[in-house]
């Protein structure tokens, strides 16, 4: 897109709906958010990034292949499951550690990993479903 | 209205935690034994494999390897499930500790333990075969990693205990399917792929819908609690209506006629062993879920709606038989082949009973190797004579007496004859027919077999012995990739065939079971039923 | 409120079976759309519907107070949304791609799997 206000303001409103989307994903545990919302604002913020500046700019910001960051993902939320094997739980049972970081009690949990998990998958997968779509429509 | 009040008070004794109530009443205590992490086990297995296959995207050449390893070890597992499930009966793992029939059930029974297994072995084939099918950009692509998912989905749909959870074990396989089907991308593809996504998007969506129903009605979607709750529902529940939708939207699936046309549309489209894999495994998914939700579910509907099946099983076998009759295409011959062969199956739900249920199963998995045996023998045969159509296909006897020897085989074994795997099933089914005195539908079984007889005859008859009738160069060699899976699977439907007992024992519990699911229950609820 | 709402979802299926009779491919995914958000709402509908309140027990009780709307239809749709939503976009860029191959959305004129004249298979040999 052509437009020079657009071209300016993409990068920071990409950067800031990401954060936001690490937010929701994070918020989701015990409001209303979660992996599946903040992924699609992580790409909705890429395919705004993809409209101003092209998709090969979205394509090398990102670094690794869409597809690579949902397999990635879909790793993680099977790892969440199968952790529950090691504590001798059913699969999939949510499980805590409460680790303190610099004075402050970080709380980490599997149904986090999954959730993460579901947040790359969705990234991967729709980002790389938008681009092919936005590089078709360029053409 | 005072129904659902009850199901809400359940809902919040199961989700507070606090100490002073007791959590026995809502969370299994219980650490769960290294048998019951069996039946979660495979799915996990090929999910974590997919995924790992997925972000190796730069190394490809290490796809096949890490794949055919993981199906073989998925076979392992299967295998070992199998027998755990034959020693001890049923096994079940609760997603996340909460009891059922809050918490999502997986229960593998000898039904889903088999399906599972033979599932497995007609994967890993075709992960054999794959070597020399799919070429580096197919690799690029993502055939294995797709290959992975598609086994986790129909892994999954055989082992889960929830009607919902099999609807979204449906969906993961379908989307998978969708991957592999466009797979190299010709135009012949993606009309293929047009077709079959949109049909079978709509048949999962009639399985949503059914679905939606069904929790209307029971306020459960857990499978031992609605083969519970059938009963004394049915006298004021429109049960029937669920089983009709169900039966509709498996039979989609299934590609029973009249809503089969999405299946020869497609099939023939994609690499060879793109459509091997989904002879074997895709429409026997619908057949499994059919016999799962009317014949353990519904049973006294599926009594009921058993005349309407056994018509759409006799139009399946006909429509699916002639349409083999009529084509010149090897692999779309195959394709209505597959419709004939899942017209028996229904025809065996249609009946019912130990023998009917019994012959369906065995059909299904005897179909699954057959199946996709036969597509791996038409990819071989498209490689030998360098054309899929039996109007320019000959001579292939004289390039390669071994291949048409297996081949032969295999048109021996999908016809129902002795002494392969399709005999047995077929007595079974015609038995059971006769038994219930539905001559009709025995005589449609048996004229079934004979066309399909002619069918594979004259497609044996037109490529393998017809001569060549112009001169043709050196024969191209056949990597051992392509005939050792073709062999493997045709050896299994001779040894299944020749010493069909320990298989046909396993399947007549497996038919018990579905008929009579207390064992199945008492694996799902270990201390009866929840208040 | 539940005979309204099974209304509604009647009116949505008949949008999108009409939609979805269309013979060009850009209508059916429009019906497809449609009839996803049809399902959605059936389960909404049929998991009975009460409205403001939710079902979360205060922070001195063990136990609800009193009736509450039911959680799990929700959880289903939005499962049922996730996967409608994921085929939506894999389908559209198919329909995409086979406009731009085929050069057709027209699904009577896509014959190049099923060729209108193929070869009658040979009677003898």
């Amino acid at each position: 897109m052509r437009s020079v206000i657009f071209r300016t303001v993409a990068p920071f409103l990409t950067g800031l709906m990401m954060l936001f989307s690490v937010f929701v994903l994070l918020r989701g545990h015990n409001e209303p958010g979660g992996g599946f919302i903040g992924g699609l604002i992580a790409v909705s913020a890429l395919a705004i990034y993809g409209i101003a500046h092209g998709v090969q700019t979205v394509r090398r910001a990102i670094y690794f292949h869409p597809m690579t960051i949902a397999g990635a993902g879909l790793f993680a939320a099977s790892i969440a499951g199968i952790v529950s094997l090691a504590a001798g739980v059913p699969f999939m049972t949510g499980l805590w550690i409460y680790p303190s970081l610099l004075g402050v009690e970080v709380p980490l949990s599997t149904v986090m990993l999954f959730d993460t998990g579901v947040y790359l998958v969705v990234v991967g997968a729709i980002s790389s479903i938008a681009l092919s779509l936005e590089e078709r429509g360029g053409e | 209205m005072s129904r659902r009040h009850r199901w809400d008070t359940d809902c919040v004794m199961a989700a507070s935690t606090s100490p002073p109530l007791d959590l026995s009443a809502a969370l299994v205590l219980a650490p769960p034994t290294a048998a019951e992490w069996l039946v979660i086990l495979p799915v996990v297995w090929c999910l974590i494999l997919g995924a790992l296959l997925v972000m190796m995207r730069r190394n490809v050449s290490l796809h096949p390897v890490i794949a055919i390893v993981g199906l073989a070890g998925l076979v392992g597992i299967d295998g070992l499930l199998l027998l755990e499930v034959i020693r001890n009966g049923p096994l079940t793992m609760v997603m996340g500790r909460w009891l059922p029939p809050f918490g999502i059930a997986f229960t593998a029974d000898l039904t889903g333990a088999l399906f599972a297994l033979i599932a497995a072995l007609v994967a890993l084939a075709a992960g054999v075969f794959s070597i020399a099918d799919i070429n580096d950009s197919g690799r690029r692509y993502g055939f294995y990693p797709l290959l992975m998912v598609l086994m986790a989905g129909v892994t999954g749909a055989f082992m889960t205990g929830d009607v919902f959870n099999l609807y979204v074990w449906f969906e993961v396989l379908l989307i998978s399917s969708f991957g592999l089907l466009v797979l190299g991308s010709e135009h012949e593809q993606i009309d293929g792929t047009v077709k079959y996504g949109f049909l079978n998007l709509v048949a999962t969506t009639l399985f949503l819908v059914a679905t939606g129903y069904l929790y209307a009605v029971f306020g459960t979607l857990n499978m031992a609690d609605i083969a519970r709750k059938a009963e004394g529902l049915r006298s004021n529940a429109p049960l029937m209506t669920l089983a009709g939708l169900y039966t509709l939207a498996f039979g989609m699936k299934a590609a029973a006629f009249p809503v089969n046309f999405w299946l020869p549309a497609s099939y023939h489209t994609p690499r060879v062993v793109v459509s091997a894999l989904f002879a074997g495994l895709l429409t026997k998914v619908g057949i499994y879920a059919l016999i799962r939700v009317m014949v353990m579910l519904l049973p006294v509907e599926r009594e009921e709606l058993s005349f309407v099946l056994a018509i759409a099983a006799s139009l399946t076998m006909i429509v699916g038989v002639l349409g083999a009759l009529a084509q010149s295409d090897f692999r779309r011959l195959l394709g209505f082949l597959i419709i004939s062969g899942i017209g028996s199956i229904l025809a065996g739900i249609a009946v019912g009973g130990p023998g009917g249920i019994g012959g369906a199963i065995f059909y299904a998995l005897h179909s699954m190797l057959v199946m996709t045996a036969l597509y791996f023998a038409s990819g071989i045969a498209m490689r030998l004579g360098a054309s899929a159509s039996i109007v320019t296909l000959a001579g292939l006897y004289r390039r390669h007496v071994g291949f048409a020897a297996l081949s032969l085989m295999l048109c021996f074994a999908v016809s129902g004859l002795p002494p392969f795997s399709g005999f047995w099933p077929k007595v079974m089914l015609v038995k059971a027919a006769l038994d219930i005195g539905a001559w009709w539908l025995a005589a449609v079984l048996l004229l079934a077999g004979f066309l399909t007889t002619i069918a594979t005859g004259r497609l044996f008859l037109l490529a393998y012995w017809r001569e060549q009738a112009v001169a043709v160069g050196e024969t191209p060699p056949l990597p051992a990739a392509t005939l050792a899976p073709l062999a493997a699977l045709t050896l299994l439907t001779l040894v299944l065939g020749l010493y069909p007992e320990p298989l046909l024992a396993t399947i007549q519990d497996a038919a018990a079971g579905l008929d009579d699911p207390s064992a199945y229950r008492e694996s799902v609820f270990p201390g009866g039923w929840p208040q | 409120m539940e005979a309204w709402f099974a209304l509604l979802v009647g009116v949505f299926f008949t949008v999108a079976v009409y939609l979805m009779l269309s013979k060009f491919i850009i209508r059916v995914l429009l019906g497809v759309a449609v009839l996803g958000n049809a399902v959605n709402l059936l389960i909404f509908t049929g998991g009975r519907l009460m409205r403001g309140v939710p079902p979360v027990i205060a922070d001195d009780a063990q136990v609800l107070a009193g009736p509450a709307a039911n959680a799990l239809p929700q959880a289903l749709i939005l499962t049922a949304i996730v996967i409608s939503f994921s085929f939506f976009a894999f389908l559209l860029v198919l329909s995409w791609r086979a406009y731009d191959d085929l050069e057709t959305d027209n699904t009577d004129e896509m014959r190049v799997a099923e060729p209108v004249n193929e070869p009658a298979p040979p009677l003898g040999y």
